[in-house]
C-alpha cells in the first residue's frame, strides 16, 4: 500500500542527478521522505524527528560517489541507522544460579502474552531447560485453560489456580522448585498501561516472585500508543527485554523501533507465526529493512531453505543456468514455492522487484490450469515442449480442460522464459560464494532488467 | 548459496504469473477455474456434515437454556452509558497539551501546525489523513477566513466531525420469521477483542429482550470456545461449538440452524483471529461468511473489530476483510486505554465503512454505539 522509501526516492533523485553533493534543501527533501515513511511504519512522531535528526548529520554534505546510485547511499545511511537503533545490546538470557530462572511477562490485552508465554517455554525447552508455566491471568474467561491446552500441546507442565493472581504466581514458583524446574514463565491478564489499580497488582506480582527477566509482548501492529505502553510498563516493572508478537503480519512494525528507542531494551525475541515453534530471536537489520519497506531478503531466504528440497533445488538452479529447465523442474519447483505461502507476498518480500509485479494480486488458485497443462504433457513434452505440434496440443487441452490457445502461450512463455534463464546463468557465474546479498542484488537486477524481453508489456494490476 | 534460491523463487514464480496473468488478459473471464467449488457443493457438503453434528445433539453445548431463557442479575442490572470524555481522559492527555499550545499563541505560526500535525499523527490518524486536514485549513487560513488559534482549532474540529459522516451507525437487526435469525459475523486480525466484543453484544442484546445464540467458530486458538462459553453464561445465551480444530463453516451454520430451529432471534459468530495478509485463512473466511449466508439465517452484519492501539496497518486490515467478507462495520475496541483510534478516520473515509461501536471500558456496559461529535470533542476538550 504504501511506497517503499527507494519508489519515493527515485523522484527526487532524477532531479538530483548529475549534481556530486547534496546540498541542504535536496537533504531537507529527502529527510522529509524519510520521516514519512517512518511515520507510515508507525514509528512514534518523536522518534522519528530524532532518528531524522541524526540521519541528517550524515547526509549533509555526503559526497555522493559517481559510481553509486545516490538513492541508494541514502538508504544504506538511514538502514544502518535504524539498524543501530535496534541492535545495540543483544540479550542474553543468563540462567539463575539457583534455579528456576523466573520470568514474568506482561502486556497490553490481545498482545499475545498467553500464545508467546507458550512459545518462549517451548524456545526453553529446546535450550535444554524445564521450563514450567504459570497461569496468572485470572481475569480473562478461559485463559488459563487457554495456557493449559497450549502446554499440553509443547509438553510443559502449566500450574495455575483460581483465586488471587499474586497468590497464583507465589505458589507456582514453590512448585517450580518443588518439581525441580529450572525455568518458570509466568502468563499475567492484559491491562492497560494506565490502569493504576492492574498496573498495582502486576508490580506486586513482580515484587513477590522477583523475576530474573521481565518481557513486554507489543503487538507489531501498535501504532504510536507503543511508546506509552512501553514507558508505562518500563517504570512499573523494569522491562528486560521486549518479544515482538504478530510479526508475520503486513505492518512495517515500527513500533519495535520507538519501544528500543524510548526504553533501551533490547527486543529479544519475535513471533513469526502461529504455530509455537514460529518464534524465533529478533533481527535487526530484517526489521530496518522492513521498517523501511525494503523487502526482507534474510527472511526469504530462510524460509526457502526451509520449504525447498536441498538437492532438487541446486539441481533445479544448475539446470536453470545451463538453459535445461523444463516444464516438470518447473511444476517440481512450484511445489515447494507453495509451501512458502501466497505468491504475492513471496514478490512483496522480493527486493528490486518491479513495482507492477510487487502490486499484482495472483491467487495461487489461478496457476492450477497451468499445473493442469504440464500435468497433461507426456514427460518428453516437459522436457521438449518443441515438439508439441498440432494433435498434441488438443490432447493436452482435452486432458488438462483448458484450450489450445493457452497451451500454446504457455509453451511460448517457456521458451522465453529459458532464453532469459541462460542469459541469467552467464551473469550469475561470476558471483558464487558470495554469502550475503547485497540491498539490491545484482542478479535480481539484472533478472529486472531482462524482464521485458520476456514479458512485454504485463497488465498486472488489470483484473 | 542463498542466491540460488532468490533466483528460483522469482523464476518460477514470475513464470507462472505470467502465465495467467497474460491469459488472463486474452480470455477475459472464459476461463473455467476447475479449482473451485460451486457453491451448490459446498452448501451441500456443509448441510451433510452439519445434518450429522446437529442429529447428535449434545455437540450444541455448555449452556442449553430453557426457552424463556433468564438473564443472570449480573447482565439485567442496568448501566449508565459511559461518556467518551470520560473514559477518553487519559487518552486525552496529550493531545490536549498540544492544543494548549496552539491556544496560547496570539496568532497562527508555523509552530501552530507543527503542533497539529503532531497531535494528528500521535493520534494515529496517519501521515496522509493529517495532510488532508492541514491543508484544508491553510487554505482557509491564507484566505483569512479563519484567523485566530480558537477558529483554527475549531475549524479542525469541525472537519475531523465532518469526516466521520456516515449515516448507518446503528446495528441491523431485521425482525423477519422465527425461523430466520439475524447473524453477526465478528471478524479481525489476533488479539483485538472479538470473543469479548460478543460477549458484550451478546448481553446487551439479551437486555433488549432479544434471544441470542453464539456459534464458537474459533475453533483454532486453544479455550476459545471455552472464553466464549463463559460469556453465553454469563448472558444467558446459548452456545453451539465444535471440535478444536474443526471447520468453522460449518460450526457457524450449525449454529444458524439450531437457532432457527429453535426460534432464536440473533446468533452472534465467533471467528478465530487471523492476519489480513493470511491468504488461506481469508478464503477460509471467506467460506465462511458465504456459508453463513446459506442457511436460514440473514447475515445483516459483519463487524470487523479493530484494536484502538493498531497504527497506519489498520486501513490494510480493512481493505482486505472487507474484500474477504463485505465488512458492514467496525468495533474499535480498547478505546479506554492511552490508544487514540485515529486510524478511523482513513478506515471510515477511505473505505467508507461506518465505525458501529466502541470499546469504552471492561464492562458489558462500555461496549457503546460510536458518536464521532462526542469522539472529537473527548479528543479536544480540557
Amino acid at each position: 500500500m504504501f511506497d517503499t522509501l527507494s519508489d519515493r526516492f527515485d523522484g527526487i533523485f532524477k532531479r538530483l542527478r548529475g549534481k556530486g553533493r547534496l546540498t541542504d534543501g535536496d537533504v531537507d527533501e529527502v529527510l522529509r521522505e524519510i520521516r514519512t515513511a517512518l511515520l507510515e511504519a508507525d514509528v512514534n512522531v518523536s522518534v522519528a524527528r530524532a532518528v531524522v535528526e541524526r540521519i541528517r548529520e550524515q547526509a549533509v554534505g555526503a559526497k555522493l560517489s559517481q559510481a553509486l546510485d545516490p538513492s541508494q547511499q541514502v538508504i544504506k545511511i538511514v538502514s544502518n541507522e535504524l539498524t543501530n537503533i535496534l541492535g545495540g545490546q543483544t540479550l542474553k538470557i543468563n540462567y539463575a544460579g539457583r534455579p528456576p530462572t523466573v520470568i514474568l511477562m506482561a502486556g497490553l490485552q490481545g498482545s499475545g502474552k498467553t500464545t508467546n508465554s507458550a512459545k518462549l517455554a517451548r524456545w526453553f525447552k529446546s535450550q535444554g531447560r524445564q521450563p514450567l508455566l504459570v497461569g496468572a491471568d485470572l481475569q480473562r474467561p478461559a485463559a488459563v485453560e487457554q495456557l493449559r491446552v497450549l502446554g499440553r500441546q509443547i509438553d510443559v507442565p502449566v500450574f495455575s489456580e483460581p483465586g488471587d493472581p499474586v497468590t497464583t504466581a507465589a505458589r507456582g514458583l514453590a512448585e517450580a522448585r518443588r518439581l525441580g524446574r529450572d525455568v518458570l514463565i509466568v502468563d499475567t491478564a492484559g491491562r492497560l498501561a494506565i490502569d493504576a489499580d492492574m498496573m498495582a497488582q502486576v508490580r506486586q506480582i513482580s515484587e513477590t516472585i522477583e523475576p530474573h527477566y521481565t518481557f513486554l509482548v507489543i503487538d507489531a501492529m501498535t501504532g504510536q500508543d507503543a511508546v506509552s505502553v512501553a514507558e508505562a510498563f518500563h517504570e512499573t516493572l523494569a522491562i528486560d527485554g521486549v518479544i515482538l508478537s504478530k510479526l508475520d503480519g503486513d505492518a512495517r512494525g515500527g513500533a519495535a523501533l520507538s519501544v528500543k528507542e524510548v526504553i533501551g531494551r533490547p527486543i529479544a525475541f519475535a513471533s513469526t507465526g502461529e504455530k509455537l515453534d514460529a518464534f524465533e530471536q529478533f533481527h535487526p537489520d530484517r526489521m530496518a529493512g522492513r521498517i523501511l519497506g525494503m523487502g526482507d531478503v534474510l527472511t526469504l531466504i530462510e524460509q526457502a531453505e526451509q520449504a525447498f528440497e536441498k538437492d532438487s533445488a541446486a539441481e533445479a538452479a544448475q539446470r536453470m543456468m545451463d538453459g535445461e529447465f523444463t516444464l516438470d523442474d518447473f511444476l517440481e519447483q512450484m511445489q515447494q514455492l507453495k509451501k512458502m505461502g501466497p505468491l504475492s507476498g513471496l514478490l512483496g518480500m522480493m527486493p528490486g522487484m518491479p513495482k507492477e509485479l510487487k502490486g499484482a494480486k495472483i491467487d495461487d488458485d489461478d496457476l492450477k490450469p497451468v499445473e493442469a497443462i504440464i500435468r497433461s504433457m507426456t514427460p518428453r513434452e516437459r522436457s521438449k515442449p518443441e515438439i508439441i505440434n498440432g494433435s498434441r496440443r488438443n490432447r493436452i487441452a482435452a486432458g488438462s480442460g483448458t484450450s489450445v490457445g493457452e497451451i500454446n502461450r504457455l509453451v511460448k512463455q517457456f521458451s522465453e522464459m529459458q532464453k532469459m534463464m541462460k542469459r541469467m546463468g552467464g551473469m550469475q557465474m561470476g558471483k558464487k560464494g558470495k554469502k550475503k546479498m547485497p540491498m539490491m542484488p545484482g542478479g535480481l537486477g539484472a533478472l529486472k532488467g531482462a524482464m521485458p524481453a520476456g514479458f512485454p508489456d504485463m497488465p498486472f494490476n488489470q483484473r | 548459496m542463498p542466491s540460488i534460491y532468490l533466483i528460483l523463487i522469482a523464476v518460477v514464480a514470475i513464470f507462472g504469473l505470467a502465465v495467467v496473468v497474460l491469459s488472463r488478459r486474452r480470455s477475459a473471464g472464459v476461463t473455467t477455474r476447475p479449482a473451485i467449488k460451486a457453491e451448490g457443493e459446498v452448501a451441500d457438503e456443509v448441510a451433510d456434515e452439519v445434518a450429522d453434528e446437529v442429529a447428535d445433539e449434545p455437540t450444541a453445548g455448555s449452556a442449553p437454556m430453557s426457552s424463556e431463557q433468564h438473564v443472570p442479575e449480573a447482565a439485567i442490572e442496568s448501566f449508565e452509558r459511559p461518556r467518551f470524555r470520560d473514559r477518553m481522559s487519559k487518552s486525552r492527555a496529550a493531545f490536549v497539551g498540544a492544543f494548549t499550545g496552539v491556544r496560547g499563541r496570539a496568532g497562527i505560526t508555523s509552530e501552530t501546525w507543527d503542533d497539529l500535525e503532531e497531535a494528528l499523527l500521535r493520534a494515529d490518524v496517519g501521515v496522509r489523513v493529517t495532510d488532508e486536514l492541514l491543508n484544508g485549513l491553510r487554505a482557509r487560513v491564507k484566505a483569512k477566513e479563519l484567523v485566530d488559534p480558537d477558529a483554527l482549532l475549531n475549524a479542525l474540529q469541525a472537519d475531523m466531525i465532518g469526516r466521520l459522516n456516515h449515516a448507518g451507525r446503528l446495528l441491523r437487526f431485521e425482525p423477519g420469521d422465527v425461523d430466520s435469525p439475524n447473524v453477526w459475523l465478528f471478524v479481525g486480525v489476533n488479539g483485538v477483542g472479538k470473543t469479548t466484543t460478543i460477549g458484550k453484544v451478546g448481553a446487551q442484546q439479551r437486555q433488549l429482550g432479544r434471544s441470542v445464540l453464539m456459534a464458537a467458530g474459533d475453533t483454532f486458538r486453544a479455550a476459545a470456545a471455552e472464553q466464549l462459553g463463559t460469556w453465553a453464561q454469563r448472558s444467558g445465551s446459548e452456545l453451539v461449538r465444535g471440535a478444536e480444530g474443526g471447520d468453522p463453516s460449518a460450526v457457524i451454520f450449525d449454529g444458524i440452524e439450531s437457532a432457527s430451529a429453535r426460534g432464536i432471534n440473533l446468533v452472534l459468530a465467533d471467528t478465530a483471529g487471523r492476519l489480513h495478509n493470511k491468504t488461506n485463512l481469508m478464503e477460509e473466511l471467506r467460506k465462511v461468511r458465504r456459508v453463513a449466508g446459506k442457511g436460514r439465517g440473514r447475515v445483516t452484519e459483519v463487524l470487523l473489530v479493530i484494536d484502538a492501539t493498531t497504527g497506519q496497518n489498520g486501513l490494510t486490515q480493512a481493505r482486505l476483510f472487507a474484500e474477504a467478507t463485505d465488512v458492514t462495520g467496525i468495533v474499535l475496541t480498547k478505546l479506554d486505554g492511552s490508544a487514540k483510534g485515529g486510524i478511523v478516520f482513513a478506515i471510515e473515509t477511505e473505505l467508507g465503512l461506518p465505525i458501529k461501536l466502541v470499546g469504552l471500558g471492561e464492562t458489558i456496559g462500555d461496549l457503546v454505539e460510536f458518536d464521532p461529535a462526542e469522539f472529537i470533542e473527548a479528543l479536544f476538550s480540557e
